[in-house]
């Protein structure tokens, strides 16, 4: 049984992840211990709310180095919506605040406007298509692996991620035309804008194809 | 365009599932998770429950309920009823709610609302607005279960709720609840278009015209369905097909789309 680490920190649903993960086969242990979280073999970062409160959530325990030690050594991390971008260098929501720095860029608001210049409601809530970014090839081999482009999933967001590097895209969607970035990746880290844990029969697909990253499952 | 989000409401006594008529005489209707659980099943988007008596007596007892639920529906879920501080707030999203649904407690200290957008993000924050109509374009919003009048305009509300921090608003028309005779068009439209924020339609779903009309020409972002579900004279499935039949952006469900 895959082992993993869920992060608590204060804010967010941990009831909801927890449950998704066990959903799956995963036994969850919930910590905010630093120790316990670099120690960990799988670690989830979930996350509902601000930036700045999340980021200073995992300070005051003492959690950013214990993440970013664990992000070093190659072992299976999934962070989901603010937790996605907290993997960012920044955040410019409410005032310009820095992230965890695991992926290059940033983090912006939605503008309120769509690409035809009419106005469009933020947040972006609901459930939207996952698609294959132009320069990718497939998902083989990721947590997507398995998941048709135009599969949808649960997003609830005013502010969006924008990485630098196109190779860090795993999975866009757009919202009234927008490109969004919904999925982001660096080796085996892992970061959802969206909430696996809330899209139903694909949202456990992809938890389950987290958990078989190690080929354990 | 982003999908129209399809909800089923269950407004919940104690341990049952109830539905009555313009908010009064309630029945029994079933164990609420059991709907739940079936109406996710069918693909449903998400889920809201109201506690409907918990304002009067002021407690909340739906979360065991909730808690329940989230072993095995992995839609999000919207709570309300008797919601009244932070604290009670983090309480529900801890039971695994994704967002707080606050009519009386907003009415009674309007700065809740941005209490908890700013504590847990606008996103969660559902201003859950009751409204009775008063004349032609004018609704009064009640709590209560449209028992208590306010004195304030519904237009009117909504727009501070919003500029407080609500990420949502479930617009429930009194007059219409459970008469499965089609929404209040005219408040939904007067709503959604003064917000910059998504608009749920709740109250009067009969027929598959009746979420046709309210999304076409009420603007409506979200539907939300109680009577047509729980009495089975409609099923989730039959209601997506409709919808995506009429040219109506609705998520496309893998389980049908073979």
């Amino acid at each position: 049984m895959v082992k993993i680490t869920l992060v608590d920190y204060g804010i967010g649903n941990i009831l909801s992840v927890q449950r998704a993960f066990e959903y799956c086969g995963a036994q969850v242990i919930i910590s905010d211990k630093p120790r316990v979280i670099k120690d960990s073999d799988y670690l989830v970062l979930p996350g509902v709310g601000a930036f700045a409160d999340g980021m200073k959530g995992l300070s005051e325990r003492g959690l950013i180095e214990a993440i970013l030690d664990f992000a070093s050594q190659e072992r299976p991390f999934l962070s989901i919506c603010l937790g996605m971008q907290m993997m960012m260098e920044e955040s410019e929501e409410f005032g310009l605040h820095e992230g965890l720095r695991l992926i290059p860029g940033r983090v912006v608001r939605i503008p309120d406007q769509d690409v035809n210049g009419l106005r469009q409601k933020i947040p972006h809530i609901g459930w939207n298509s996952l698609e294959v970014p132009q320069e990718k090839e497939d998902w083989n081999g990721t947590i997507l692996e398995g998941i048709e482009a135009g599969e949808t999933v649960y997003f609830v967001h005013s502010f969006t991620a924008v990485p630098e590097n196109l190779s860090n895209r795993l999975a866009d969607t757009y919202y009234n035309g927008q490109l969004i970035s919904a999925a982001v990746q660096t080796g085996y880290l892992y970061g959802c804008q969206f909430h696996p844990e809330k899209s139903g029969v694909t949202g456990l697909k992809i938890i389950h194809n987290f958990l078989k990253l190690k080929g354990i499952v | 365009m982003s999908n129209i989000r399809l909800i089923a409401r269950l407004d919940v006594k104690g341990p049952n599932l109830v539905k009555g008529v313009q908010l009064e005489g309630l029945r029994k209707i079933g164990d609420p998770n059991v709907f739940a659980k079936e109406y996710y099943d069918q693909g449903i988007d998400e889920l809201i429950y109201i506690d409907i008596v918990a304002s009067l007596y002021e407690r909340n007892n739906l979360l065991e309920i909730v808690r329940s639920a989230t072993k095995d529906v992995f839609i999000p879920l919207t709570v309300g009823g008797g919601i009244r501080t932070v604290e009670n707030v983090r309480d529900v999203l801890r039971a695994g709610a994704d967002k707080v649904a606050i009519n009386t407690a907003a009415i009674k200290r309007p700065e809740l609302i941005r209490e908890i957008s700013k504590r847990f993000g606008s996103q969660c924050m559902v201003l859950s607005i009751e409204a009775k109509k008063v004349s032609e374009g004018k609704w009064e919003a009640y709590y209560d279960n449209g028992r208590e009048k306010t004195g304030l305009d519904v237009i009117q509300w909504a727009k501070r709720g919003y500029e407080l921090g609500a990420g949502e608003i479930l617009i429930t028309s009194v007059d219409m609840e459970g008469t499965a005779k089609g929404f209040d068009v005219d408040l939904v439209r007067a709503v959604s278009t003064a917000v910059p924020i998504p608009v749920i339609a709740s109250g009067g779903m009969g027929t598959i015209n009746d979420m046709l009309q309210v999304i076409n020409n009420g603007c409506a972002d979200a539907v939300a369905m109680a009577h047509v579900l729980h009495y089975k004279k409609l099923t989730v499935q039959e209601v997506r097909e409709s919808a995506v039949s009429c040219n109506v952006n609705v998520r496309r469900l893998k389980l049908w789309s073979k």
